[in-house]
């Protein structure tokens, strides 16, 4: 399109035209608009493409063991309950720490902080969000560790618990910038009658304000969590990766991403160990689907309600 | 999120899998570039012949990659690089893979490396036999007190599974038994010395390159081959002579033997200029 053209009004193009061109810009708007649905679709066919085989042989129940041992000379075993468990163990700590720093930091920024305050500290939280995990895990391995070492007087500091540290320092932005939204998204007219009542300022934030705003919370911290279970690159770093099962913050853990990120790279492609690392992810696909699922459910409802 | 990382490592195979014409041509000796990739532990070392190789051939262009010995060798089975770099042997398994590709890969061993077993330059213990490092690797032994140090447990680190020099470790150190489960992974020789240097009671394995280069930080213990044979320190004098017990050939595979570029960038590494290079990167050269 010349300059002139573009200047000129939609109405002076010929009606028959216009209605053409109309349709070939939908149609580009809508491909725009659907590659991600596109790319899903492929993602998850490609990914029960490459674990399929799995199934047939050495068969399924192969994954359901407890032992994670794919480069053996003796006999590779690829049981992912280990793996899973790892996950789900940093998962819990990180949401368990990043939750109050989120909560009340999210109460604080919608209810309490002054206008100058919040200017200051909404930059420094996105700035947060937007540090790349490969730093944060060098920060953890290099200044975390040996400090969680020794504050709990362990052997070692590469643990699950210095690893949901780093894990909740990443979800905190998230938490916290959606919570801040719902909080502040609760009708004026609730606080009123509060403070009406008689109630103070931190009452009403505690006792009416928040609770309102529950259902969103509760979504901020799924999403969080959905961020933190797929991270892999400060958690391979610092959780040092041995596959037991444990329930200990204070053990090492090895988890479902760092396991697919550490071992694909080497794997001989078509072999169990490649199917099995897929199968791994498809596991891990269909936990952050989860997660993000009820999320969703939760936030509309509470949007409805 | 973390299949997004998939979809590129699926794309990237696709990208590969269409790439494989146009690369078996290049094979053929004509093409003015090569591309090397492979083993970590020789990146340094590839990278080094690379940029002296193109200061000598300045028609050729090299680039070299990392990513583990068997991201080499699957990328040579599919045809995405010329040479792959390796610091173990091909598996069987592997050359199955090669033969239903019609691809052959040919060996070419190119220098020599030691792996040191290093402590913290705080613990007591100076030497350990095979058989006292293998116990501690498949957790047999968990406190230095078994091994004539103090009584502290020992923290155990190894190499990912995707390294090579894992499965060195595991064939030639434990007897090809299993790592125990408790062994930490760490994903990069880095991070291994930087644990050991935070922690007095671990243990760990590097490339002789590495352990030189870390200096006093951490420190490389004395190896017997058993019980009654004589304690020998890592250096390249003693993985030469063949006195030091762990040690290795780095190799590269080509697809046939090498012709035309890749011949001379290969002729390069094993001549005199290359194995000066393989001794300035903390190496052992072959002679």
């Amino acid at each position: 399109m010349s300059l002139s053209s573009e200047a000129a009004l939609p109405l002076s193009i010929p009606a028959h035209r216009g209605a053409r061109q109309e349709k070939v810009i939908r149609l580009l708007f809508m491909s725009a608009a659907s590659t991600s649905v596109i790319v899903v679709a492929l993602i998850f066919l490609f990914l029960f493409r490459e674990a399929g085989p799995f199934a047939l042989h050495p068969g399924l129940q192969e994954l359901l063991g407890a032992r994670w041992m794919p480069v053996s000379f003796q006999r590779s075993t690829y049981g992912i309950y280990p793996l899973v468990t790892g996950s789900l163990l940093v998962t819990t700590l990180a949401t368990v720490i990043a939750v109050p720093f989120g909560v009340l930091g999210a109460a604080y920024l919608a209810e309490i902080a002054t206008a100058a305050e919040r200017e200051i500290l909404k930059p420094f939280i996105e700035l947060l969000a937007g540090i790349p995990s490969v730093v944060i895990g060098f920060f953890g391995l290099v200044v975390l560790a040996p400090r969680v070492k020794a504050l709990f007087g362990l052997p070692s500091g590469l643990t699950a618990l210095t690893g949901a540290l780093l894990l909740a320092l990443m979800a905190i932005p998230t938490i916290m910038t959606i919570s801040e939204d719902a909080i502040r998204s609760v009708p004026g007219s609730y606080r009123q009658a509060s403070l009406a009542l008689g109630a103070g300022m931190l009452q009403t934030t505690w006792k009416v304000v928040v609770p309102a705003a529950l259902p969103g919370i509760i979504a901020s911290i799924m999403l969080g969590m959905g961020r933190v279970i797929g991270e892999t690159m400060a958690v391979m770093m610092v959780t040092g990766n041995a596959a037991v099962i444990t329930l200990s913050p204070f053990q090492s853990v090895r988890t479902m991403t760092a396991t697919v990120a550490a071992e694909m790279g080497e794997v001989a492609f078509g072999s169990d160990h490649y199917r099995a690392l897929f199968w791994v992810g498809i596991v891990l696909l269909l936990m952050t689907f989860g997660i993000n699922l009820v999320a969703r459910r939760v936030l509309r409802q509470y949007r409805a309600g | 999120m973390k299949w997004v990382g998939m979809a590129a490592v699926f794309a990237a195979a696709c990208l590969a899998a269409a790439g494989c014409s146009r690369r078996s041509e290049d094979a053929g000796g004509q093409g003015r570039y090569i591309t090397v990739k492979g083993s970590d532990t020789m990146i340094q070392l590839v990278s080094a012949w690379a940029e002296a190789f193109m200061k000598v051939n300045p028609g050729i262009e090299v680039s070299t990659t990392g990513g583990g010995s068997g991201t080499g060798i699957a990328a040579l089975i599919n045809g995405t690089t010329d040479i792959a770099a390796a610091s173990r042997e091909i598996k069987d398994d592997e050359m199955k893979f090669a033969a239903e590709k019609a691809v052959h890969p040919v060996e070419t061993t190119v220098a020599r490396d030691g792996i040191a077993v290093i402590v913290n330059p705080q613990n007591p213990v100076n030497g350990l036999t095979i058989e006292q490092i293998r116990k501690i690797y498949v957790g047999q032994t968990t406190n230095w007190r078994q091994v004539g140090g103090p009584d502290e447990p020992i923290t155990v680190l190894s190499r990912e599974s995707s390294s090579g020099t894992y499965v060195f470790f595991q064939d030639h150190v434990l007897g090809r038994q299993d790592y125990s489960p408790k062994v930490r992974l760490m994903p990069a020789t880095a991070t291994i010395v930087q644990s050991v240097e935070d922690d007095r009671w671990a243990i760990g394995y590097v490339g002789l390159g590495y352990a030189v280069e870390a200096g006093g930080r951490v420190k490389p213990l004395e190896v017997k081959a058993n019980e009654s044979a004589p304690a020998v320190t890592p250096s390249e004098a003693t993985v030469r002579s063949g006195e030091y017990p762990i040690a290795r050939p780095l190799y590269v595979y080509t697809n046939g033997q090498p012709t035309g570029a890749v011949k001379q960038f290969v002729d390069f590494a094993t001549g005199s200029e290359g194995q000066r290079i393989v001794r300035e990167t903390g190496y052992v050269p072959l002679q």
